[in-house]
C-alpha cells in the first residue's frame, strides 16, 4: 500500500512533469513576471521617495497578483477529463492530494516570485538595512500562507458558479491580516527595523490556516 | 457477506437540487455476477445513481450498501469507476498515466510490479503499452478502452461505467462488451449506464429502466418497443 | 410560538422607540462633539450586535460540519445575513461621525478597520453561498464560516499592533464614560438585539418554508402520477 507521503510525492512530480511538458506554461511565466514589475513601475515611479518607502507594499501585491493566477488554474488539469473522480474513487487520502497541490503551487509561484524580485532591486534601487535572511523567511512564510489558503479555496470554486472570480473573492478577505504581516515585516526588515512580531504573527497564521485546511480539505473535496 | 447478500444495495436513494430531485426514492437490491444495463432518457437519474455508488455524489437522504460496506471508502479498493469524460491526463502516455494511478491503489510503487500489472490492463483492452504517444491523441475508442483499462486495475469486484461506449467506434465498443463479459464470468459485478442498450443486448443480464429519479422496471431481456 | 411572535415585535418596537427617544434627547450632550456624538448609541450597538450574530453564525457552522442538520444551517445564512446588515450600520455610522468631528469620512481607527475586514469576510461568506450549486452550499458554507471566525483573532491583532505603530484618530469612548450615557447605550444594544433576533427569526421561518416548498416541488413524482409532466 502506498503511503500518503509517497502519494503526495507522486502527485507532484507529476504535476511538475506535466507543468514541465507544457513548456508555454513556462515561457508565459517569465514573460508575466517582466510584465508585472514594468506595470508597477509605470504606475508607482520608482524614482519618487515614497515609491521606496512602500516598495514592501508593492512588491506583494504584485506577488499576490502572480499568486492569483497560478492558483487560478491549479485543478484546471484535474478538470479536464474528469481525472479528479479517479482521484476521489481511489483509496489516495484526500489531503496527500491537497498537500501535492499546495507545494507545487508553493513551487510555481516561488519561482515567479524569484523572477520578479531582481527585476524589483534593480528598477526600484532597493537596499536592504536588515538582514536578508529575514526577507527569505518572509517570502517564504507570506507565500505559504497565501497559497495554502488559495489552493483550499481553489477547490472550493471548484463547486461555484464564475470560478475565477470566487477564487480571489474568498481569498482576498481572509488574507488580509497575512497581507498586513507580509507587507509590515517586508518594510520592517527593508528600513532596518524588527519584524519579530509580524513574522511569530505569519508563522502562527500559518499554522493555524495549514492545519484547517488539512482538516477540512476531504469534506471540501467530496462535497457533491 | 453470504453467497445470497446482495452485493449492492440502496434505500429509499433521494438526491435533490433545489427544486429538481435526480433520484427520487430509489429502492433496489442487485445480486453479485451480473452485468446491470441502466437506461432511460437524459434526465432520468441514471449518472446520479451512478455516481452515489461511486460514492462521488452524497445522497440528500437514503442509504447505500455496497459489499457490505456502508461507507464507500471502505471498499474502494474494489470498485472500479469510469464515465464518458476519459479521467486520464491527457499529456501523459498510457504507461504512464497507469502507473500513477497504480499509486494511488497502493500497487506497488513503482517497480516491476506496477509496470506488469500496468501493461496487463493495458494489453486486456486490446491496446499497446509501449505507445509513448499521449493519451489525448487517442481516438475516442482508444481513450475508451484506456479508461477501462484505469478502471480494471485495481482488479475490482464491482465495476461502474458510465456511457462506455459514448461517440465510440463499432469495433472497440464490441470488444470492450466482449471484455465486460469476461469479467462477469469471472464473478465481478457490472453496472453500466448507457444509450446504446442495443450493445449489451446478448450480453447484461438485467435491463434497469429508469425514469424521472426512479427505477421503473428490471426486464431480463431487452423490449424491442422499450426506449433505448 | 406563532402568537409569541407578533408579540415580541411589538415589545421591540416599544423598546426602540423609547431607546431611540434615550438617545437622541433623554440622554446628555456630549462635552467635546456636541450632538454629533449621539450616533454613538447606533454605532456601538450595532458592532456589537453584529459580533454576536457572527459567532453564532461560528457555532451553527461547526454544529453543522459535525451534525449535518438543516436547522444549523438555516440559522447560519440567517445570522450571517443580518450581522453584515449590522456591520454595515457600523461602517456607514463611522464615516458620518468622523466627517463632523475630524473632518475626514474616514480614519483607519482599529474598530473601524477591523470590523471593514470582518465585513469583508462575511459578505465573501454570502456570495459564495450564492453562486455555489445549492447540493453543496451549506457545506461549503460552514467550512468557510470556520476558516473566517478563525481569521478573526488575527484580524485583530495584526491590526491592533499596527495601529500601535501607526496611530491615528481613535474613534469612540477613549476613557471612561458617563453613567447616564453607558445606560442608553445598553439600552440601545437590548434593543438592538431584541430587533435584530426579530428579523433573525422572521427569516429564518421564511427560509424554513422556502427549502419545504423546494423539498415538496422536487419529490412530486412520489405522490402524483408516474411520468407526469411538470
Amino acid at each position: 500500500m502506498s503511503s500518503p507521503a509517497g502519494i503526495t510525492r507522486a502527485t507532484l512530480l507529476k504535476d511538475l512533469r506535466l507543468e514541465w511538458r507544457s513548456k508555454d506554461a513556462i515561457n508565459s511565466m517569465l514573460f508575466f513576471s517582466l510584465l508585472v514589475v514594468v506595470v508597477f513601475s509605470f504606475s508607482f515611479d520608482p524614482s519618487a521617495e515614497e515609491s521606496r518607502q512602500i516598495a514592501g507594499g508593492l512588491i506583494w501585491v504584485a506577488f499576490l497578483f502572480a499568486a492569483v493566477v497560478a492558483l487560478n488554474q491549479t485543478w484546471a488539469r484535474e478538470i479536464r477529463n474528469q481525472v479528479l473522480d479517479a482521484y476521489r474513487v481511489s483509496p489516495a487520502p484526500a489531503n496527500s492530494l491537497f498537500l501535492a497541490k499546495t507545494l507545487g503551487n508553493f513551487i510555481f509561484v516561488g519561482v515567479l516570485e524569484a523572477l520578479m524580485t531582481p527585476l524589483f532591486i534593480i528598477f526600484y534601487r532597493l537596499r536592504s538595512l536588515g538582514p536578508i535572511w529575514q526577507l527569505g523567511l518572509v517570502a517564504v512564510l507570506g507565500t505559504w500562507a497565501l497559497v495554502v489558503n488559495g489552493t483550499f479555496f481553489a477547490a472550493m470554486s471548484l463547486r461555484t458558479r464564475s470560478r475565477e472570480i470566487m477564487l480571489p473573492l474568498l481569498l482576498f478577505p481572509i488574507s488580509i491580516p497575512a497581507l498586513l504581516a507580509m507587507v509590515q515585516a517586508t518594510t520592517a526588515v527593508l528600513v532596518g527595523e524588527g519584524a519579530r512580531f509580524w513574522i511569530v504573527l505569519l508563522v502562527t497564521y500559518d499554522l493555524v490556516f495549514t492545519t484547517v485546511c488539512l482538516l477540512l480539505f476531504e469534506t471540501v473535496l467530496n462535497a457533491e | 457477506m453470504t453467497e445470497n447478500s446482495p452485493v449492492v444495495s440502496v434505500t429509499n436513494l433521494i438526491k435533490q437540487f433545489g427544486r429538481f430531485a435526480a433520484l427520487r426514492g430509489v429502492t433496489a437490491e442487485f445480486s453479485g455476477g451480473k452485468i446491470y444495463a441502466i437506461l432511460g432518457d437524459n434526465g432520468a437519474g441514471k449518472t446520479t445513481l451512478l455516481r452515489t455508488l461511486a460514492g462521488l455524489s452524497q445522497p440528500s437522504s437514503g442509504a447505500v450498501t455496497i459489499l457490505g460496506a456502508k461507507k464507500f471508502h471502505d471498499i474502494c479498493q474494489h470498485v472500479g469507476y469510469m464515465a464518458h469524460p476519459s479521467l486520464l491526463y491527457d499529456e501523459m502516455s498510457a504507461m504512464e498515466n497507469l502507473r500513477y494511478f497504480a499509486r494511488l491503489y497502493g500497487i506497488s510503487g513503482g517497480g516491476i510490479s506496477s509496470g506488469t500489472r500496468c501493461g496487463e490492463v493495458i494489453r486486456a483492452v486490446g491496446l499497446d503499452p509501449d505507445l509513448v504517444r499521449p493519451v489525448g491523441q487517442y481516438s475516442q475508442g482508444m481513450k475508451q478502452r484506456m479508461s477501462l483499462a484505469r478502471a480494471l486495475l485495481n482488479d475490482p469486484k464491482v465495476l461502474l461505467l458510465d456511457e462506455p461506449f459514448s461517440n465510440v467506434d463499432v469495433h472497440s465498443a464490441n470488444e470492450m462488451v466482449q471484455l465486460l463479459a469476461r469479467i462477469r464470468d469471472d464473478g465481478k459485478t457490472i453496472f453500466i449506464v448507457t444509450h446504446q442498450a442495443a450493445l449489451l443486448e446478448k450480453v447484461a443480464d438485467e435491463f434497469v429502466w429508469m425514469e424521472y429519479g426512479e427505477i421503473v422496471e428490471r426486464t431480463r431481456e431487452l423490449k424491442v418497443e422499450s426506449k433505448a | 410560538m406563532k402568537k409569541a411572535f407578533p408579540i415580541f415585535a411589538v415589545l421591540t418596537a416599544v423598546l426602540l422607540s423609547y431607546a431611540l427617544y434615550e438617545a437622541l434627547i433623554g440622554a446628555p450632550t456630549e462635552q467635546t462633539m456636541g450632538n454629533v456624538q449621539r450616533i454613538f448609541y447606533y454605532h456601538v450597538p450595532s458592532a456589537w450586535t453584529a459580533f454576536i450574530l457572527f459567532f453564532v453564525n461560528f457555532g451553527a457552522s461547526v454544529y453543522y460540519l459535525i451534525k449535518r442538520c438543516s436547522t444549523a444551517d438555516i440559522v447560519a445564512l440567517v445570522s450571517a445575513e443580518v450581522g453584515v446588515v449590522f456591520c454595515t450600520v457600523v461602517l456607514v455610522t463611522g464615516p458620518i461621525w468622523a466627517r463632523p468631528v475630524w473632518g475626514i469620512w474616514w480614519t483607519w481607527d482599529m474598530r473601524l478597520t477591523s470590523t471593514l475586514v470582518l465585513w469583508l469576510i462575511y459578505v465573501s461568506y454570502l456570495f459564495l453561498r450564492r453562486f455555489s450549486s445549492s447540493g453543496q452550499t451549506p457545506l461549503l458554507a460552514a467550512v468557510l464560516a470556520v476558516l473566517g471566525a478563525l481569521c478573526v483573532p488575527f484580524v485583530y491583532f495584526s491590526i491592533w499592533f499596527f495601529r500601535t505603530q501607526h496611530p491615528q484618530p481613535v474613534m469612540g469612548d477613549g476613557g471612561s464614560i458617563d453613567p447616564r450615557m453607558l445606560h442608553v447605550l445598553l439600552l440601545n444594544w437590548l434593543a438592538f438585539s431584541c430587533f435584530a433576533f426579530l428579523v433573525c427569526w422572521s427569516r429564518y421561518r421564511l427560509e424554513t418554508l422556502q427549502r419545504e416548498v423546494d423539498q415538496a416541488h422536487a419529490l412530486e413524482s412520489l405522490i402524483g402520477p408516474r411520468g407526469g409532466v411538470r
